[in-house]
């Protein structure tokens, strides 16, 4: 069950420095407070479930939101009605995500192509829809469902005294915001990524990159495809549902608007800016986008003043004129443009963009040994 | 008599297939012998490739039947077929562009195993290793070992017939169906793919072989059916065909 191949382990340990460091390295960035650093991971696990179906299938799901909120409306219920515990609110938003998942799944699978994506993005509107009108008992509509001081909590109240003030999630006492909150998010998407790394590399992700390439063949070969994409679609929309559970154990507020395309949308940019298909980029586009919608939309005029100082006060004042244009309110500018040039000139995404500048290295590497080889001999 | 058709692997029973006004196939009538390599000729557009596909399950006759070893396979689904020992080489190689020489290989040995899902993951991690020696074992058969970690989609259109025809060997199908293996090949890697046909049949593999060119047919087929207008004109040994006047007329001389 553990045994993965060397490389795995190598980019998981990386990986796994790099998640549990970021307050540290975050700090330069100014991204390093503990709301922020929750999101970053939450995101990413997303991100990482996401690119399990649309990456390794090519199934690309324009619902995924939906899980999302089913998940986080799980998750406060279980703060209502049970306990303030976490892995107990996770453990509902993963039942609920993925019956939700497998419904929708075994229905939008009936087609592929782009009447799978449609037949997603229907659900997840309908269910956004629903979620202010009918089902608003649950939902709680406009106002979003959160915790009060009369909820049943069940389980807590028969070992603890109901408090004056509204509790927070904790796990044995270890408060679920803040930065411990940010090491249980961080941890679950460890896991997350290392199950994925497991799914990928064995054969049953195999016959994923399968259909991918050519479901056809895949059906001449002797595979029924069907259970094989439901199995992942259902997956996929789990890692969604944690997700979402994961934003209302850090947050206990669940509302319809994380279930609205745009929110799915998102995703898929996040996904295809960071490079489809691998597992290290979609985390990589998720923190991009975040970083961009929460820090870099905060920069103004004076941040950019800061920022050109060093020119020529005139030249300074245009600089900075036309680059307030991109920052702050424009960072949804900078994000499309971003999107276009990377889909235009890398369209594997960020991780292609690395992976040609490590070979331009390694050959340049390469060219230079041979050259100092080459006048060696010269020289001999 | 009975004898015989103890022996029949696979039969075409009165296959009728229309595509609108057009009629791509009628009354066929096909018996492919256990161990034997029935070859299939006719000019373009006779309905053989049609033919294959109805045997596969890709197209549902519009009438008749096709039986394999007593068990009647119309209206099952391909991956079904396919369980039930039927593998296809197709016109236009169909294989896993994007992943390597060997996984391709690899991902149809799982089919035998997985292809009807069934999630037993302390089975699946015992075979794996046995499951990629078999791969390695083939592809070197196949004279395709220095490949194995290229990506199917850049091999030549040669390689990637062989690499289509070792996805379906090693599956160890009940009969294998070939369309047109040597189409757009030259000389020299016509006669390499005759040799390893050879050495497949030789193996007591029942093959059914869609051919243009003479020579390929005639080096390895055991019987020759002609396909013209969706009909089954003649059939019989390859000297037959050879002497035979309705083929010479509707096929040979036009081809050559
Ligand atoms: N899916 C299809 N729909 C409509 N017509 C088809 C289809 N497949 C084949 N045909 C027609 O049936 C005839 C037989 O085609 P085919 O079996 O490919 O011939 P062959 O393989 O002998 O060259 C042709 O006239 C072709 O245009
Ligand atoms: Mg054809």
């Amino acid at each position: 069950m553990f045994n993965i191949p060397k490389k795995d382990a190598i980019t998981f340990v990386l990986f796994a420095i790099v998640v549990l460091t970021m307050p540290i390295w975050l700090t330069p960035f100014g991204a390093s407070y503990p709301a922020l650093l929750q999101k970053f991971a939450i995101y990413a696990l997303l991100a990482v479930g996401y690119n399990l179906l649309f990456g390794l299938t090519g199934y690309l799901s324009f619902g995924h939101a939906a899980f999302l909120g089913v998940g986080s409306y799980a998750a406060v219920w279980s703060f209502k009605l049970l306990s303030m515990n976490p892995v107990l609110a996770l453990s509902f938003a993963i039942l609920f995500s993925g019956i939700f998942a497998l419904a929708i799944g075994y229905i939008s699978l009936r087609r592929s192509g782009i009447y799978f994506s449609i037949l997603t993005l229907a659900f997840a509107q309908m269910s956004y829809k629903l979620a202010y009108s009918v089902l608003s008992p649950i939902t709680h509509g406009e106002t979003g469902l959160q915790l009060t001081l009369q909820d049943p909590r069940a389980i807590d109240l028969m070992f603890i005294e109901r408090g004056s003030s509204l509790p927070t999630s904790n796990l044995f006492g270890i408060s679920m915001s803040g930065y411990s909150g940010f090491y249980f998010t961080a941890i679950i998407l460890l896991i997350g990524f290392f199950i994925a790394q497991k799914i990928t590399s064995s054969p049953f992700g195999m016959m994923l990159k399968g259909i991918k390439s050519n479901e056809n063949r895949m059906n001449y070969t002797g595979f029924n495809t069907k259970p094989y994409m439901l199995t992942v679609f259902v997956i996929s929309g789990i890692y969604a549902g944690v997700a979402g559970g994961l934003l209302s154990i850090t947050d206990p507020l669940a509302g319809a608007e994380r279930m609205q395309w745009t929110a799915s949308g998102e995703l898929v940019l996040m996904t295809i800016l960071g490079g489809v298909g691998t597992l290290i980029g979609p985390v990589i586009g998720a923190w991009l986008i975040k970083y961009f919608e929460n820090i870099f939309s905060a920069w103004n005029e004076s941040v950019l003043h800061g920022f050109f100082a060093f020119l020529p006060d005139g030249f300074e004042d245009i600089v900075v004129t036309i680059s307030s244009k991109f920052v702050g309110e424009g960072w949804h500018l900078t994000l499309g443009l971003m999107f276009v040039l990377v889909v235009v000139f890398l369209p594997g995404g960020i991780m292609e963009g690395a992976r040609r500048i490590g070979t331009m290295f390694k050959n340049n590497k390469d060219k230079k040994t041979k050259q100092s080889s080459d006048s060696e001999k010269g020289e001999g | 008599m009975a004898k015989a058709s103890e022996n029949i692997v696979l039969h075409v029973a009165d296959v009728h297939k229309t595509f609108g006004g057009l009629h791509a196939l009628s009354d066929v009538d096909l018996s492919i012998e256990e161990a034997k390599t029935h070859a299939i000729i006719g000019p373009n557009g006779a309905g053989k490739s049609t033919l294959l596909n109805v045997i596969v399950g890709l197209l549902p006759p519009t009438r008749g039947a096709v039986v394999l070893d007593g068990e009647v396979l119309t209206g099952k689904k391909p991956h079904e077929i396919n369980q039930m020992g039927v593998a296809r080489v197709f016109q236009t190689p169909e294989i896993f562009i994007d992943l390597s020489v060997i996984d391709n290989v690899m991902v149809s040995a799982f089919a035998k195993r997985d292809g009807a899902f069934k999630l037993k993951f302390s089975k699946s991690l015992e075979n794996e290793k046995e499951i990629n020696q078999r791969a390695v074992k083939i592809l070197t058969e196949f004279g395709l070992e220095d490949k194995m970690q290229e990506h199917a989609g850049s091999l030549s259109r040669g390689h990637k017939r062989r690499l289509e025809l070792a996805m379906c060997l090693i599956q160890q199908p009940r009969i294998l169906l070939l369309d047109e293996p040597t189409a757009g090949m030259s000389r020299h890697d016509t006669n390499t793919t005759i040799d390893l046909l050879k050495d497949i049949k030789a193996t007591g593999m029942t093959i059914v072989i869609i051919e243009h060119d003479m020579h390929v047919v005639f080096s390895l087929a055991d019987k020759v059916s002609v396909l013209a207008g969706g009909r089954i004109i003649a059939e019989g040994t390859p000297d037959e065909m050879r002497a035979s006047t309705i083929v010479k007329k509707a096929y040979l001389g036009e081809a050559s």
